[in-house]
């Protein structure tokens, strides 16, 4: 089975978020940028798949993005056992998701695949998921917010559960090949060594494709805000016992925790 | 090209999920300055009934085939694609789902139609529509607009009332068959998790805990207090990943979402996905080390300290 | 004499057909001598892997004779030590896959007492690092790992906010890269002095003792990163080698006579380590610096509090400093300085070295309690029997560990921790009304 799956980094939100000077986007002075979380498991599960499964190939896709670190990202891809990276195409900024997922499916017209992964959503994914957008584009079935993937004996379809509110799951049968767009995987995201991705990142291979060009998002940003927060709420302060009174007093009120047993 | 405004209706066990009249009642209130109405689309195999159930619409396009019996999205998709662009809508609003992310997606790419994602509001105005997003896990909203005016929107649970949307009403009904199939995504069966002992939906009081709990022993911590007032213990989503408490307990966008009467947070951050399922409370009260962590903006009360300090303090006052 | 023996075959044989020492005749097998005793019954994979590993050498030379059981601080609390684990390696095991490899905190006393100088802070580190080459490494400490790979600390927090203690010090805190002059100490604040909340109070109080002394000081500030030596202890050598690199690119970028540093760990790195890596200077934990100083100290008030000093294992019994930490307690109007029964360099380790820090969770469930419960306890039998008592500490790790400890020992209230430089910052205030 020859597995991809397509990666992407976002901002670091330990770093404080700032809104440009347009205000209408994010100032990139300070970003920093991590994997997106979602992309981890999809290429976990891709690995394990793999591996537990019935062999194959692993092989990832990311877009050629200057800011950031690209590189330590497909770097790291085979410091955790992919088979093949491959930087598609070259942007200043991330592209919105639409524009992704053009640049993806025109790579992915020249690789072999049977299941495309990809992580269900990223936190700056304001136009939708790239998932969908890709599979869509390539006449692929997809499935989001996937919590299982099963093989079957042949390598025609996989088991896949798409999960809803309340914790229920629908199973479904999906003819490969496909994209599922993976909301955790079955073990957390393996680690990759210091020494090995620094090692990847001087000797490895980084393949480089052209990507599909597209319309892009077709979206117009008016306006990015920092939401206020904090304002809502009434802070209580003072030590712990002044704390614990204060809160057992406002619970009081409502007739909670006097004297109720169970 | 029309100025209608099409729901598309999720439903599950043979009833239409929240999210669905919570679109519907915001589609009613902007179809007038749309220029259209409020159409909802309800796909499924002998659903009829079902489409009772949307009064608040102005419309009814039910979409009838045995392919549409569950839910699929290869099945949804094939069915929407040509009814959409046939019916060319100002607006296609959808939730924000397990089912539709897939569904808004999809459209988006087969109709080069734009999609503003995470939507928690939806105007309209004389530019036309215009949408607030939530990003970066709730710390940035953007306000986009599209491109030629009309688009999709994928809403966040809990955006808009559902008290619109789930009025009475006789609303026109057009049923059809879906203009094309395909069953290469084929639904096999639906999985329930396992009873628990409690259902956190009927709890009036919820002491939640969230990753600030540290380790599974500090869990019975939380358990104490929760006994003290009459509670019970609920949680975000990385406890339950951790099997720390059953899935069962986990309040959010793919867990539960409760309505208790107190509702304290306790070491939860406060991501989008979990407010989801818990800013309906009547009293939230949030203890969280951060002091710029997002569960303080919709709190009524919050703390700035370690839940561990405050929880046995709290539960020894409480007669715990 | 008909038993069956196995044969034992050793390395190499001495033994001197004539060998008349100190007058006395012991000729012949009088004076046969072994050398290294490979015990062959075993298959020898494993032993010969580890010994194969750059540090890993040591672990042959055990005996078996047990001294570093009762001294080793886990064995306290489980059923551990190096002569444990060289017996499993003996026996075929390689550790990597053991959770075994994980519950050393590299403490030392074992290597202290050992007559083979069998050395676990250079065997376990060897070994680890095979372990997380092949990603076997526990995920509590994985996320250590990612965080001090993303941000430059453990905890992940924005390197950017490394300095926002530095408001609410009272005092100003220089940053070197304003000062733009050479300065006479960089202090380094480390990891969890900058970002946790008791760190901090040590942090503020260290600013206000310092300018107080008058010494020409400055920070890194935002340019500071870890001294990852207890990533290096879990394994990730690559991790300690790409932000010793950073640092010491920093360090080159300034001029400065000494560096002061507040965590044993971070002096244990730029002492022994960073010189290989191209770095040496005069390194100064801040109570070897702030000793000879103590007399010019204005103290003005009297803390009345019985204390007890706990030897962070990185100063004192791996690096030899036990004294200047007590001369500056000694010097602390109202001090009652009492010494816990483990104490120099039989200290008991608090469980946070090696990378224990971030492994809590792991070893809860290969142990009775935690090291830090227990040292507690000693501290409370101590100093603990009125509400005076005070566990002063010379190590960051350490308030965030045994308070949580003194909490979960039931102690809350007989106890209480403190920096050394919070309790000198007390008594330079005036007293209290």
């Amino acid at each position: 089975m020859d597995y991809v799956v397509l990666l992407k980094q976002v901002p670091d939100l330990a770093e404080e978020l700032e809104i440009d000077a347009d205000g209408t986007g994010l100032d990139r002075e300070w970003l920093s940028f991590v994997a997106s979380e979602w992309d981890e498991y999809a290429l976990e599960e891709a690995l394990l798949l793999r591996d537990q499964g019935h062999g194959g190939t692993v092989t990832c896709l990311a877009l050629g993005v200057e800011a950031g670190e690209v590189d330590e990202l497909l770097a790291t891809c085979l410091a955790r056992g992919a088979d093949r990276v491959i930087k598609v195409g070259s942007f200043e900024a991330p592209p919105d998701s639409h524009t992704a997922a053009a640049a993806f499916a025109g790579a992915l017209a020249h690789i072999h695949y049977d299941l495309i992964l990809t992580g269900v959503q990223a936190i700056d994914d304001l136009d939708g998921q790239v998932g969908p957008l890709v599979a869509t584009r390539l006449d692929l079935p997809h499935v989001s917010v996937v919590t299982h993937i099963g093989l079957a004996h042949h390598h025609t379809t996989v088991t896949a559960h798409q999960e809803y509110a309340g914790g229920i799951v629908a199973e479904f049968e999906v003819q490969l090949p496909a994209v599922l767009g993976v909301q955790t995987s079955r073990e957390t995201p393996r680690y990759a060594p210091v020494s090995r991705i620094r090692q990847l990142m001087k000797t490895a291979t980084i393949e480089a494709m052209a990507g599909g060009s597209g319309a892009g998002s077709g979206l117009v940003i008016e306006a990015m805000a920092i939401p206020e927060t904090g304002s809502s709420a009434e802070m209580i302060s003072g030590n712990t016992q002044a704390i614990a009174e204060r809160i057992s007093a406002i619970l009081a009120e409502r007739g909670i925790g006097t004297a109720v047993t169970r | 090209m029309s100025g209608d405004i099409l729901v598309i209706a999720e439903h599950r066990d043979g009833a239409i999920i929240d999210t669905t009249y919570e679109l519907l009642g915001r589609a009613n209130a902007l179809a007038g300055k749309t220029g259209g109405e409020a159409v909802a689309v309800l796909l499924g195999s002998g659903v009829a009934g079902l489409a009772g159930s949307l009064g608040s619409a102005a419309r009814v396009i039910v979409v009838d085939g045995p392919g549409l019996a569950s839910f699929s999205p290869s099945a949804y998709q094939a069915a929407l694609v040509p009814l959409v662009r046939e019916r060319q809508p100002a607006l296609v609003l959808v939730a924000n789902s397990g089912s539709g992310m897939d569904v808004a997606a999809g459209l988006s790419a087969a109709l080069d139609l734009p999609l503003a994602a995470y939507a928690i509001d939806l105007t309209v105005d004389g530019n036309g529509p215009l949408v607030t997003c939530q990003l970066y896990a709730g710390k940035i909203q953007a306000k986009v607009r599209f491109a030629g005016g009309r688009g999709i929107v994928t809403a966040v649970a809990g955006s808009f009332p559902t008290e619109a949307g789930n009025a009475a009403g006789s609303p026109t009904i057009e049923t059809l068959a879906p203009a094309a199939t395909d069953d290469r995504i084929r639904f096999v069966d639906l999985l329930r998790p396992e009873a628990g002992d409690v259902d956190i939906t009927r709890e009036s009081v919820l002491v939640s805990v969230g990753r600030g709990i540290g380790e599974l022993e500090n869990i019975e911590l939380v358990e104490a207090l929760a006994a003290a007032l009459g509670g019970a213990v609920s949680s975000s989503r990385p406890i339950a990943d951790l099997g720390w408490l059953p899935r069962t307990r986990q309040v959010g966008k793919s867990g539960l979402r409760v309505k208790p009467k107190v509702y304290l947070a306790l070491g939860i951050s406060g991501a989008p996905e979990h407010l989801e399922g818990m800013r309906g409370a009547d009293l939230i009260i949030a203890v969280n080390s951060d002091a710029r962590a997002p569960i303080f903006s919709v709190a009524h009360y919050g703390v700035v300290a370690d839940l561990l300090d405050v929880v046995p303090a709290l539960t020894a006052r409480v007669g715990g | 004499m008909g038993r069956d023996l196995p044969v034992i075959k050793v390395d190499q044989v001495f033994e001197l057909a004539e060998a008349v020492v100190d007058g006395v005749d012991i000729s012949g097998h009088w004076n046969r001598m072994f050398s290294q005793r490979s015990v062959t019954e075993y298959p020898t994979e494993a032993m010969d892997w580890v010994t194969s590993l750059d540090g890993g050498e040591s672990l042959r030379d055990c005996y078996q004779c047990g001294k570093c059981v009762p001294v080793c601080p886990v064995n306290h609390v489980g059923d551990y030590g190096p002569r444990k684990l060289n017996a499993k390696v003996i026996r075929g095991s390689t550790l990597v896959d053991d959770p075994d490899l994980w519950l050393c905190t590299t403490c030392g006393n074992c290597y202290r007492v050992c007559p083979k100088e069998v050395n676990p802070l250079r065997i376990m580190p060897a070994i680890r690092e095979q372990a997380v080459l092949e990603g076997k490494v526990p995920d509590e400490l994985s996320e250590a790992f990612r965080n001090l790979q993303k941000s430059g600390n453990p905890h992940g927090h924005s390197p950017r906010k490394r300095a926002d203690w530095v408001p609410d010090a009272g005092v100003p805190v220089p940053l070197i890269s304003e000062v733009g002059r050479p300065v006479d100490v960089l202090w380094y604040v480390s990891d969890y002095t900058s970002y946790h909340a008791r760190g901090q109070d040590a942090a503020r109080a260290m600013a206000r003792i310092l300018t107080a002394l008058g010494v020409d000081f400055a920070i890194l500030g935002n340019e500071e990163r870890s001294d990852a030596d207890s990533a290096r202890l879990a394994g990730e050598t690559g991790l300690f080698e790409m932000l010793a690199e950073h640092n010491i690119e920093t360090f080159r970028k300034y001029e400065f006579k000494r560096l002061v540093v507040m965590d044993p760990h971070a002096y244990n790195a730029f002492k022994n380590f960073y010189p290989k890596l191209g770095w040496e200077g005069e390194v100064l934990h801040y109570t070897q610096f702030l000793a000879p100083l103590v007399d010019r100290i204005e103290f003005r008030s009297s803390v009345e509090l019985d204390v007890t000093y706990h030897d962070p294992c990185y100063l004192g019994r791996n690096n030899g400093e036990f004294d200047a930490p007590r001369r500056l307690l000694a010097a602390i109007p109202g001090v009652r300085l009492t010494e816990m029964p483990h104490n120099r360099a039989n200290g008991y380790c608090c469980g946070g070295g090696g990378g224990g820090m971030w492994l809590d969770g792991f070893v809860a469930d290969h142990v009775s309690e935690r090291l830090s419960e227990r040292r507690v306890r000693e501290a409370v039998a101590t100093v603990g029997a009125d509400a005076t008592g005070v566990l002063s500490v010379a190590c960051p790790y350490e308030p965030s560990r045994f308070e949580d400890a003194v909490k979960s020992t039931g102690n809350d209230g007989k106890l209480v921790v403190r920096d050394i430089v919070e309790l000198i910052d007390q008594a330079m205030q005036p007293p209290a009304h």
